[in-house]
This record gives C-alpha cells, structure tokens and sequence, in this order.
C-alpha cells in the first residue's frame, strides 16, 4: 500500500478547495448520498437542459479528502457532458476503481483522465472505495431522478 | 507492574501491520486477548466440548459445572448478591434489548417517558426507540454540557410521574466520561423508577460493584474485557427476573410443553433459550482470572497513567482538538485535527501500524449535538505503553505533514 498514491497532491488540493460548490442556478435533478460507516453526506444539484446536456453540477456536503476530491473532481468533468456520456466516464471509473481498468472514454481528454486516475490510488484501501465512489453513484441517482437517498451500505 | 510482560500475553503484539509493529488503540471497539483466553477456547473444543444442559454423559455435566463457574466469577467480579441474577447474551446490545423488549412489553405504555442521555451509544437508544414506535413510548434525552458530564439537574427536571425507566451509560465509549451512575441511582430510586446501565466501557476500565451502584439491570460484554465475542451479560435484580417476561422462546427456557399450555423454567435459563455460546461463555471465565490477576487497581492506575500521557503528548500539538473534558475520565480519547477527515487520519496512521478507529463510534446524537460528523478515537487498553502514545502522536504529525498544515 502506497500513502503518496492515495494522497496525491491533485487528491489533497481538491479536497481542501473542492470546486462548485454549493446549489447551482436553475437545478433541475438533485440527489442525496450517504455514508452511513461515517456519517459523511452529499447533496448534489444538476441542471440538465433540453438536449440532456449538464448544463451545470454542484454539490453540498462534508466529507474526507478522498470523497471530497472525488465529488469535486467529477462535478469538473461532468459539467459540459450529454446525458449517456456522463453515464459513460460514471462507468470507466467505477470500472477503474473496482476492476482495476484503465480509463478508455472517448469523453475524456488526456487531461480528464489524468485527472480521473489519481483517484485510483484508493483500489489499494478497500475501507476507502466508498469514500470515493459515493458522489459517482449519486451521479447515477440525480440523473435516473431515483427519489431515494443513495446509502453506500446498500450498493452492489 | 511490567507491562512489557503482561503485552507478551498478547500473542497479536508478534505481528507485525504493514511491516510495522502493531501499535493497538481501539480497545473501546474491542480489546485483543491474551494467550490464556485463546488457549481456553482452543482446549475446550479440542478435549471438553459438549452442550450444556440437558445430556447426563461426563462431558455434559463438565461443560455445565463450567459455564456455571463464568457465571459464579462473573457474579463475584460485579459483585452481585445472587448467580442468577447473571445472565449470558450474545453481546451487551442483546442483554440491553432483552430488557426493553420485555420490560416495555410488561410495564410501558402510550405516553410513558423513557430517560436516556445525549452520551448513549446506539446500543442503548436504539432499543428504547422500539417502544417509541410500538408503544408510542417518549424517549427524553438528559443533556450533557460541552466537556460531555451529564448535566443531572436537567436530567432530574425530566423525571415526571411518567417516566417508567433511566438507561444511563457508565462509561462514554466519545469522551471517556465516567457517569455518576451513583447518584443518578439514587435520584431515580427516589421516585421509584428503575436504572439500567450500560457497561460495555466500564467493566474492563473501571471498579464496577452493582450492588452498591444498587442500580436494577447493568449490560456488558464480555469481547471488551479481554474474553471471546459471543458472550455478552446481563445483571438483572431478582426482582425484576421474577416479574418479566420471557424474551427469546425456544429449548432450555421451559419448564413444560403441552399443546395448549407452556410453562417456563426459573431465572436464569428462562432467559438463555438454544444452545448458548457455551464454549465463548466458558472461556469468559479465563478473561476475568487475566484481569484479577494484574488487578483492578493496578489496571486502572496504568491506563490512568497512559491516558494522561496521551493527553499531555496531544496538547503539544497544535491542531488536535480534544473532544470533552470531563471531570472523571478514563482512557478514550476522541479527537480531531484541523483539516483532516478522521477517515483520512484513521487510513495514515493504519500504514504506521496504528489502530484507532474512525466515524460516530455509533454515538451521532453526541455527535450532532457537540456539530461534529465523525471523530477519531484512540482507546487505552492494559497492553499499551508511552511508547504506543510517541509511536501515535509522531503518526498525527504526519498526517499533518501530509496535508500539509503547518
């Protein structure tokens, strides 16, 4: 296990000044996730527009470095998206995450996926997946408009 | 005292995490075992193993006379006035649900007032909020102030004619609190109204003499007092054993069956239905012999001083904020740092091979009320030294490094 991959400067910057915070203008979808293993919370607001474009993602909530950078780095690389390519990179990290594969999106740039990778360090900490895939599948339940609060407890 | 030979006990201390030796502060959660307890369980199975009970063959009657041994040393080790008044549950969460099941089964009805405390852990609200939706039972809260004391003038202004039971922890498993479970015994006695204290944290940490707590029902178990999981305990004043009601139905609590009539069999097995953790139960007996053997007082005297080390070593650091500051504490310390999850420290310090543990600690009404979502929490146990604080603190300070807070 390495701490300097889990805790990449990227990872650590993103969670002390996690982007887009906060509710954005003119949210049309919003879901809640939670941790029930520590008690952290996501709320997150998305506003879709008639193309099923994301127009705008935002989030509330509190949680450690790893959940923060993970939410505020996927609001930076959502925002902008259609409906099925959001769905698309949600997929490539959770793959990522949970069976160890490379990111291959087209949705991305090189960039992105840098980006999207140094949150791949925590495959290493399996008490830590949670921490960083609770925002992604929030993502899901904002954009299918589930009405229930996503529970890390209760994903497959 | 040498406690460098009572950590030899603990054969886990051989090991070593993530290379490193095992530096083990999450003893609230649970405490290792030494040698003598694992070697009981390992015997029992391998040359005294029967059920309890029933059978009239050798080993029958050995593991009964055994199993009736843990509870004789369990009876004298809190100081109860009868064996019977001791029963064995699966873990303290059972002995305190056998209580609010039947006890609210027999005496609460809609609008009676249960009084717990801001302090509980889940363990012990949870249970009383059954009979808040079955019943429409109130459940009021005691409060406690900012350094985690209970405040008892408020929790005696929520005494009225309606509340029918106090369940009070004896020992914060947050804030390391030791409750005047005395006092507030004898408040609620004043008024007639029955205690139930939860003892997970005190019973290993701290003298527990219930008869002269006199409180009426005392929970705790036995895999946080250096015993097996599986055996959990439930003192019970004998007069409350005679009024209530069976909990769990089955084999080895009746008297007689008949198709339209069953009778129960008499405290304690009247509550200890099925095939109970014979052979955990048994070897519980071994856990209070290791404790007897280094002493209560000596136990305490050495945790007391660790824990005021680990308090000194911490208020040298700048960010770390201890969480209460009770008059009377014992060796929990919840803390946090500025800037840094308690997940993310838990996970740091894991890689020194430091266990603490991190999140609510099942207690988020204490959590909310002190605006906190999670805290981590280093727990003092008999095998930890200075050594263990130096090997913690160096590990806080570089989390802090990490993240690059100073």
């Amino acid at each position: 296990m390495d701490l300097k991959q889990l805790y990449q400067d990227i990872i650590l910057e993103h969670g002390k000044s996690p982007r887009n915070k906060g509710k954005c203008k003119g949210y049309n979808h919003e879901a809640k996730g939670y941790n029930p293993l520590c008690g952290d919370k996501v709320h997150l607001y998305l506003k879709l527009d008639n193309n099923k474009k994301i127009e705008s993602l935002s989030f509330e909530g509190e949680g450690c470095a790893i959940s923060l950078a993970s939410v505020s780095i996927m609001t930076e690389l959502i925002k902008g998206k259609f409906f099925d390519e959001a769905k698309a990179i949600m997929n490539a990290f959770l793959n990522m995450i949970k069976n160890n594969l490379e990111i291959k999106s087209n949705h991305l740039d090189d960039d992105e996926k840098t980006k999207l990778m140094s949150l791949s360090g925590v495959k290493q900490f399996p008490m830590r997946v949670k921490c960083a895939t609770l925002s992604w599948h929030t993502l899901i339940s904002a954009l299918d408009q589930k009405k229930d609060e996503v529970n890390t407890e209760e994903i497959n | 005292m040498d406690i460098n030979k009572i950590k030899s006990q603990f054969p886990i201390f051989a090991r070593k995490i993530n290379g490193k030796p095992l530096v083990y502060l999450d003893s609230s959660n649970s405490s290792q075992k030494p040698l003598s307890v694992i070697n009981r369980l390992n015997d029992f199975y391998k040359n005294e193993f029967s059920n309890i009970g029933r059978s009239i063959h050798s080993l029958a009657v050995n593991a009964t006379n055994k199993f009736d041994e843990t509870r004789v040393s369990v009876k004298n080790f809190i100081n109860a006035k009868f064996k019977e008044e001791i029963i064995f549950t699966k873990n303290a969460t059972e002995a305190i649900n056998l209580i609010s099941t039947t006890f609210g089964q027999q005496y609460i009805k809609e609008g009676d007032e249960i009084i717990i405390t801001e302090l509980e852990h889940h363990s012990n609200y949870v249970p009383w909020h059954f009979l808040r939706e079955s019943k429409k039972a109130i459940i009021k809260f005691a409060p406690i102030n900012e350094d985690g004391d209970i405040l008892i003038d408020e929790l005696k202004k929520l005494i009225t004619s309606k509340t029918k039971i106090i369940a009070i922890t004896h020992l914060s498993n947050v804030t390391g609190t030791i409750v005047p479970v005395k006092e507030i015994v004898e408040i609620a006695h004043k008024k007639k109204i029955p205690v139930l204290v939860d003892g997970c944290q005190s019973v290993p940490h701290i003298n527990v003499d219930v008869s002269d707590l006199d409180c009426d029902f005392y929970a705790f178990s036995g895999h946080k007092a250096y015993g097996p999981t599986g055996v959990g305990v439930l003192y019970a004043k004998k007069k409350w054993l005679e009024k209530l009601p069976p909990f769990i139905g089955g084999g080895a609590m009746i008297s007689e069956v008949k198709k339209d009539k069953i009778t129960y069999a008499s405290f304690p097995e009247k509550y200890e239905a099925g095939t109970m953790p014979t052979a955990e139960v048994i070897t519980f007996n071994e856990s209070i012999k290791f404790i007897k053997s280094i002493g209560m007082n000596n136990l305490i005297e050495h945790e007391k001083k660790i824990t005021n080390y680990a308090l000194e070593e911490f208020k040298k650091i700048n960010s770390v904020k201890i969480i209460g500051n009770p008059k009377n504490k014992a060796g929990v310390i919840a803390f946090t740092i500025k800037g840094i999850h308690p997940h993310d420290i838990a996970t740091i310090l894991d890689e020194d091979g430091v266990a603490i543990r991190a999140g609510h600690h099942c207690c988020q009404i204490f959590h909310e009320k002190m605006n906190l979502t999670a805290t981590a929490r280093a727990s003092i146990g008999i095998y930890n030294t200075k050594e263990d604080i130096d090997i913690l603190c160096r590990g806080i300070e570089n989390c802090i490094k990490i993240f690059n807070l100073k």
